[in-house]
């Protein structure tokens, strides 16, 4: 049964301030659950893309191809996996969605998501993030104002500080 | 040389407070080792064979001789009066305590510096021509270009996690000192018929366990494009490359996997989106990158002066031996580049001591408008030296024991920390090194062989780049015990090559007898003013086979 594997996550961080989590998490592939709102993988979230309380996650190896990103454009929320915290693919698989596809909605990183990740993926669009178990909130809400300037433009500033620099000279 | 803004001091300050924050929850139980790791691998740290090992960066190898004061008092404070210079322009502590790091990395933040991306799955600090902005082959003077780099790819928030390390290296002369070629990323800027400066962009070229040489992505990308160009080859890497065997991961497998043709065109794809996009480069922003490497303010040295350096030169052989050897020609007439070798038997290759940085910090300051300049053969360079001031330089490093007037000879050996240190080495490096120095000290001998690279990597991970040394020396295990193979042909210039594998192993001991019976061959080959290179791509490596096996 799918719905009995269902998880929330513990801590989450939704735009900078930490939020109950109303939605539960299926990673069961086969057979979706009753329960919502709930991200189920991708793979059955196809078959329920019309439904607002029902989101898709993606696997890292995802690749993002323009197909994907007008169906996933509906979508409430699109959660992106960190199987391990350190396969760097949902840094690019966030910014594509919203850099390239103009994705709206909520991003969200699943998985391994750790305290010392959170600022690097605050940049790249991530506006959602579900902690693992064990992270503490407070250091992580602290991680996130890790710094208060960045070389490159990402999501969150879209003028590299070379540019920036010229501007205020 | 780049000097800091506010935002750049910001961003390292608090870089620092950020990594003591790490480092307490590490203490505390509340980070585990697994998850540490990384964080203080992108802060240098590594955990090593006796202690602890901090690699601190060297941006594309320049130091100011106020910078150099400060690491030698870091040594003198935190280690233990010593440091080692990496082939990749890095400055490595072997004795750090680890909870002293973070007042370390704080030290370094002082005056300008810190040991960001110098390690780990990311992109690692940028490594130029040592003899930017003075060569006289150069084209466009590389250092503003890799300081663009570097801002770039700090703290990049989606190239942390890549696949494996990612290595760039930027040349902007003709001849290039930089090996672009066995670089993750080379980058060459050149200009067009019509004085438009272009980037070459090779990708995929690498050592290790596969060396291969790069192959080109880009023949000629105009400037604007450098970042967003690197953005897109960095982001395909990091989607494609393999992430499921570290032996695999580096880009060089994924280009061949792939095929230039099919990277490129994924990078081109890519890149459609990236191209005019807020990271392209205008002429104001790279005018601010050029302003921070002006022309030193060299006096005149007139013609009587040059003439009067020359008969000096004709009058004491030494001092001849060593403009020979370790002074080089510059853009402008009258001044010199000097390399201090920092090759003695009684060091190993690379290591300085706090004295002799304070020292090479004095001589720049007296000599070369207070810079110095680190190079990949683990040297360094003082690039702005006036002609009638080159004797007295050469009488102070006589004294300093740094004007070994050997450089780009066998005796100029490049080795890796090897197994003395290492906690990764098959074998120990430094002690084949000075074997093989102690063994060929006859300067006679040393120049009739002319220019010869000696490299040495304790192993497979080729820090000591063995595969592109004209004779490369590594560290294998056999069963427990340590042997070394010797190979031959590699070269990291232009005409870039790896070297080609001689045969069985050998015992440490027999190293230099086999080395000796390989430059027997050489000179018995040799035709004219042949290099040891070019004998050997003539000959082909039988000859030394047969000889070494008899
Ligand atoms: S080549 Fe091997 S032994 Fe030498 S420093 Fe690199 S990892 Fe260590």
């Amino acid at each position: 049964m799918p719905d009995s594997q269902l998880t929330k996550a513990r801590s989450l961080i939704k735009l900078g301030q930490p939020e109950q989590d109303t939605w539960s998490l299926s990673r069961v592939e086969d057979g979706m659950p009753t329960s919502r709102p709930v991200i189920v993988p991708l793979k059955l979230w196809f078959d329920h893309a019309s439904e607002a309380d029902v989101a898709p996650w993606l696997p890292s190896n995802t690749e993002l191809t323009s197909e994907l990103a007008e169906q996933l454009a509906t979508a409430p929320l699109v959660a992106i996996d960190f199987p391990a915290f350190t396969d760097g693919r949902g840094y690019t698989l966030a910014r594509l969605l919203r850099e390239r596809y103009q994705y709206r909605g909520e991003i969200r990183a699943i998985g391994d998501v750790l305290v010392d990740q959170l600022f690097y993926m605050s940049r790249c669009g991530f506006d959602a993030l579900a902690l693992r178990e064990d992270q503490h909130l407070d250091d992580a809400l602290r991680a996130l104002g890790a710094f208060s300037v960045s070389y490159q433009p990402a999501v969150d500033i879209n003028e590299p500080l070379f540019a920036r620099r010229l501007r205020e000279a | 040389m780049y000097r800091y803004d506010t935002y750049d001091q910001t961003l390292v300050d608090e870089r620092v407070t950020q990594f003591r924050d790490q480092m307490e929850r590490y203490l505390a139980g509340r980070l585990g080792e697994d998850e540490f790791r990384p964080l203080r691998l992108q802060n240098g740290l590594y955990i090593q064979k006796h202690a602890p090992m901090l690699r601190i960066a060297i941006p594309y190898g320049m130091l100011s001789s106020r910078q150099l004061r400060a690491l030698g008092a870091i040594t003198r404070r935190y280690d233990r009066g010593y440091g080692h210079f990496s082939t990749r322009q890095n400055l490595q502590l072997n004795w750090p305590k680890l909870e002293d790091v973070p007042d370390i990395l704080a030290e370094l933040a002082q005056v300008q510096m810190h040991a960001i991306q110098t390690s780990g799955n990311c992109i690692r600090n940028t490594t130029s021509d040592q003899f930017a902005g003075i060569a006289s082959d150069e084209i466009e003077d590389p250092r503003p270009w890799c300081e663009l780099i570097r801002q770039w790819s700090t703290l990049h928030p989606e190239f942390a996690y890549l696949p494996r390390k990612f290595k760039i290296a930027v040349t902007g002369a003709d001849a290039d000192r930089a090996a672009i070629q066995v670089h993750d990323i080379g980058l060459r800027l050149w200009r067009n018929e019509r004085n438009e400066l272009r980037v070459k962009v090779l990708a995929g070229g690498g050592m290790g366990r596969t060396p291969m040489i790069g192959d080109v992505v880009r023949e000629d990308l105009p400037w604007q494009h450098l970042l967003t160009y690197l953005e897109a080859c960095v982001r395909v890497y990091n989607q494609f490359g393999r992430r499921d065997n570290k032996f695999k991961a580096r880009i060089k497998i994924l280009v061949k996997a792939l095929g230039i043709e099919e990277y490129r065109r994924r990078v081109e794809e890519e890149w459609a989106h990236l191209k005019d996009g807020p990271q392209t480069l205008t002429e104001e922003a790279v005018e601010a990158a050029r302003s921070h490497f002006p022309e030193p303010d060299r006096r005149p040295v007139d013609e009587q002066a040059i003439i009067e350096h020359e008969r000096l030169r004709q009058e004491n052989r030494n001092f001849a031996r060593f403009v020979t050897n370790n002074v080089t020609d510059h853009r402008v007439p009258g001044y010199k580049a000097v390399t201090l070798s920092l090759k003695r038997r009684e060091h190993a290759p690379g290591n300085v001591t706090a004295d002799q940085m304070d020292a090479i910090a004095d001589l720049a300051d007296t000599y070369s408008f207070g810079e110095v300049r680190v190079t990949h053969e683990q040297n360094v360079v003082l690039s702005d030296v006036p002609v009638d001031q080159l004797e007295a330089l050469w009488q102070e490093l006589e004294t300093l024991g740094m004007a070994n007037p050997t450089v780009g000879t066998l005796n100029d050996i490049i080795c890796c920390p090897g197994g003395d240190y290492c906690s990764l080495a098959n074998a120990v490096a430094i002690p084949v090194a000075q074997a093989i120095q102690e063994r060929f000290e006859d300067l006679d001998f040393l120049y009739d062989l002319g220019p010869l690279d000696l490299n040495i990597s304790g192993c497979m991970n080729a820090c000591g780049h063995h595969h592109v040394g004209h004779i490369g020396i590594l560290g294998v295990d056999k069963k427990g015990e340590e042997y070394y193979q010797v190979s031959l042909g590699g070269n990291a210039t232009d005409d870039a090559s790896l070297g080609k594998i001689l045969g069985p192993s050998f015992y440490r001991e027999d190293v230099p007898e086999v080395i000796d019976k390989v430059l027997q061959v050489y000179v018995e080959q040799r035709q004219d003013e042949e290099i040891f290179l070019d004998t050997y791509r003539r000959i082909g490596i039988k000859p030394f086979k047969e000889r070494v096996y008899a």
